[in-house]
């Protein structure tokens, strides 16, 4: 590796991934795989198609239970972890899902004060209004709290789901695949957003991405998943000089390098 | 009660703002942000230095308590506030200033309710029938043309409607035999009537009971599997593919299981007699002494055909009912997931209510007919 990631203090790493093992059955996914997150940066997760990075994501937001090693998210073990704890633990970050997976029953608004309601015991109008500052945070204009998610365009649903993933304040965020089906603009306005929200709120971001685009524009470092495990980990202009032979093949299509010129 | 988070000491027109300005304290400094809202000072200074934590929400309840203080025309100096923090309340000021607060959507009176109801329901009769049309349309079009129809279609949901409900419709018919057999059994011992047992059993089972009870289990298994299939379709926008490839969805999802169900429907019924009158018969053997052999001789003496053959005939008439509104409210999913759950169970009632009501009319017609 040619990346020696600079020595940080413990309490500056929000997610400390090691020897992680994913499997399904006999099928090994991941092996031995390490990974850190420091707070307050925006972290790509990419990778061919069947290398396990959804699958990576749904372990670190305790969606699916790893088959061996551990991960440590804001220094709490979750490989083994309580029910009680777990749903302790579910508080302190947010994730947009790649479809949005807004209740489509439930107005934008109602959607954002669903983990306001279970979660915090603030009376209903006080809940309205923060609601209200949710989704103006993520650029929807105010009159869309009150629409269902089927009446906003694919950019706007990805704004509410933002919104609804900032909902209790927290200090990380998942993406995964923000800017999947959305036009060129509305990407690059869903970037900006990202960049925005970790300057003024100092989020981490972590996000599965396959848009070359704003991995350039957005990400501090980016793991390049291979191999069962992470094959490097570093900044977009590093790991498109990798010598790595996958990362070299991923580099080296015509979208990648075009993608590399626009940066 | 936790530390106080606003606090102004003595006489100092100065307020502390302190600790965690965070949503779990968000009630607790809504309770005393009154402190804040009756300031007094030029200006007022409210001094931050002493918050430890401010997340939106924290900075949100700072900006609504400044801008009640510039409404009364006090100015407001906040000092000390850590920089991060000072940013925060920034972007909260910048996208709260631009807020045009939006009205919720008017609330309806009663008459504009009833109102708006009755047109959603007449728009759904008319919806219905409409439907019917373009499916007779259809249907009419593929007769003249004959290779259109699809076969292969049409056996799979012969198996999926029919034989695969064979099991349940058997079953269930067998019990009500049982059931009438033993309820109307006990009377006509008490009158030693006991042979009348087979007239009872067997004329309400062909006539009534068997179409009937197979049309209401068919219409919520198969039924609803239509409105389900066609309306995950419709999500899926599958319908949508059929149409640009040039395949009209009538011709592939709704003819092959309105016949489909034509057919199954009638010979499910015929099952259902046999089976409901042989549960009428064991009950007729054990509990009032006819044997099956007296039972079986005395059914084409007593019982005329036609009370089998209009028992059979209605059959085809709801298998239409329950095949359309299954279809039609495939057509209504419009949007999401949960649409098709809700078209789903009103495929369901409308189709078993419309089924009732068909055997009602069927009965006036019949009795005016005097069959």
């Amino acid at each position: 590796m040619s990346h020696t990631p600079t020595p940080t203090p413990d309490s500056d790493i929000i997610i400390d991934i090691k020897g992680l093992k994913s499997a399904f059955g006999s099928v090994v996914i991941h092996e031995g795989l390490d990974l850190q997150v420091r707070r307050g940066e925006i972290v790509g997760i990419v990778g061919g198609s069947g290398t396990g990075k959804t699958v990576l994501l749904r372990q670190i937001t305790l969606l699916t239970e790893p088959a061996g090693g551990s991960i440590r998210l804001f220094g709490e073990e979750i490989v083994g972890i309580s029910q009680t704890a777990a749903n302790r633990l579910r508080r302190r970050f947010g994730m947009m899902f790649q479809q949005g997976a807004l209740f489509s029953s439930l107005t934008v608004g109602e959607n954002v004060a669903v983990p306001l309601r279970e979660h915090t015991r603030l009376p209903g109008r006080l809940i309205e209004e923060i609601c209200l500052l949710k989704v103006l945070l993520s650029g929807l204009p105010a009159d869309a709290t009150h629409k269902l998610p089927k009446q906003l365009s694919g950019g706007m649903l990805k704004r509410a789901a933002v919104a609804r993933a900032l909902a209790l304040d927290p200090a990380l965020i998942f993406l995964d695949e923000p800017s999947s089906g959305l036009d060129p603009i509305s990407a690059a306005s869903l970037d900006d957003l990202i960049l925005q929200l970790r300057e003024s709120l100092g989020l981490t971001f972590v996000m599965v991405s396959h848009d070359l685009d704003s991995l350039w524009r957005i990400t501090d470092r980016v793991a390049f998943l291979g191999d069962k495990k992470i094959v490097e980990l570093a900044n977009m202009q590093e790991l498109s000089q990798s010598s790595h032979p996958l990362i070299r093949e991923y580099f080296s299509n015509p979208r990648a390098r075009a993608a590399k010129e626009r940066a | 009660m936790a530390e106080p988070l606003i606090t102004r000491e003595g006489a100092t027109p100065v307020i502390q703002l302190k600790g965690r300005w965070t949503i779990e304290n968000l009630v607790q400094l809504q309770k005393e942000s009154h402190i804040l809202r009756s300031a007094e000072g030029v200006p007022v200074t409210l001094d931050g230095a002493e918050i430890q934590q401010m997340d939106t929400n924290g900075a949100w309840l700072l900006y609504q308590a400044r801008a009640a203080l510039q409404e009364r025309g006090k100015q407001v100096e906040i000092r000390g506030l850590p920089t991060k923090f000072t940013h925060l309340l920034e972007l909260v000021s910048k996208r709260l200033d631009q807020l045009e607060r939006p009205s919720p959507p008017p609330k309806q009176n009663i008459f504009e309710q009833i109102g708006r109801a009755l047109a959603v329901q007449t728009k759904d009769i008319l919806g219905l029938l409409n439907f019917m049309g373009e499916a007779t349309m259809a249907f009419l079009r593929s007769l003249a043309n004959p290779r259109r129809i699809r076969w292969r279609m049409l056996g799979k949901i012969l198996e999926d409607t029919g034989v695969k409900a064979l099991g349940i419709v058997g079953l269930l018919s067998f019990l009500l035999g049982i059931v009438i057999a033993y309820q109307g059994g006990v009377q006509l011992m008490t009158y030693g009537a006991n042979i009348f047992i087979v007239e009872l059993v067997t004329i309400t089972m062909l006539r009534e009971l068997a179409p009937l009870i197979t049309a209401i289990i068919i219409a919520g298994r198969t039924g609803s599997a239509y409105t389900a299939e066609i309306g995950t379709m419709r999500v899926t926008e599958e319908i949508d593919a059929l149409q640009t490839l040039g395949i009209g969805p009538f011709d592939l999802l709704v003819l092959p299981k309105v016949l489909g169900l034509m057919l199954a429907l009638p010979l499910l019924t015929v099952f259902a007699d046999v089976l409901g009158i042989f549960g009428g018969m064991v009950m007729a053997s054990t509990v009032l002494d006819v044997s099956f052999f007296d039972f079986l001789q005395r059914v084409p003496q007593s019982v005329g055909l036609t009370h089998y053959v209009v028992g059979i005939a209605k059959a085809p008439a709801f298998a239409i009912i329950i095949s359309m509104v299954g279809c039609y409210q495939g057509f209504q999913v419009s949007g999401g997931a949960d649409s098709v759950g809700r078209q789903t169970t009103v495929s369901v009632v409308q189709s078993i209510f419309l089924v009732i009501v068909a055997d009602a009319a069927f009965s006036i017609v019949f009795s005016w007919m005097g069959i």
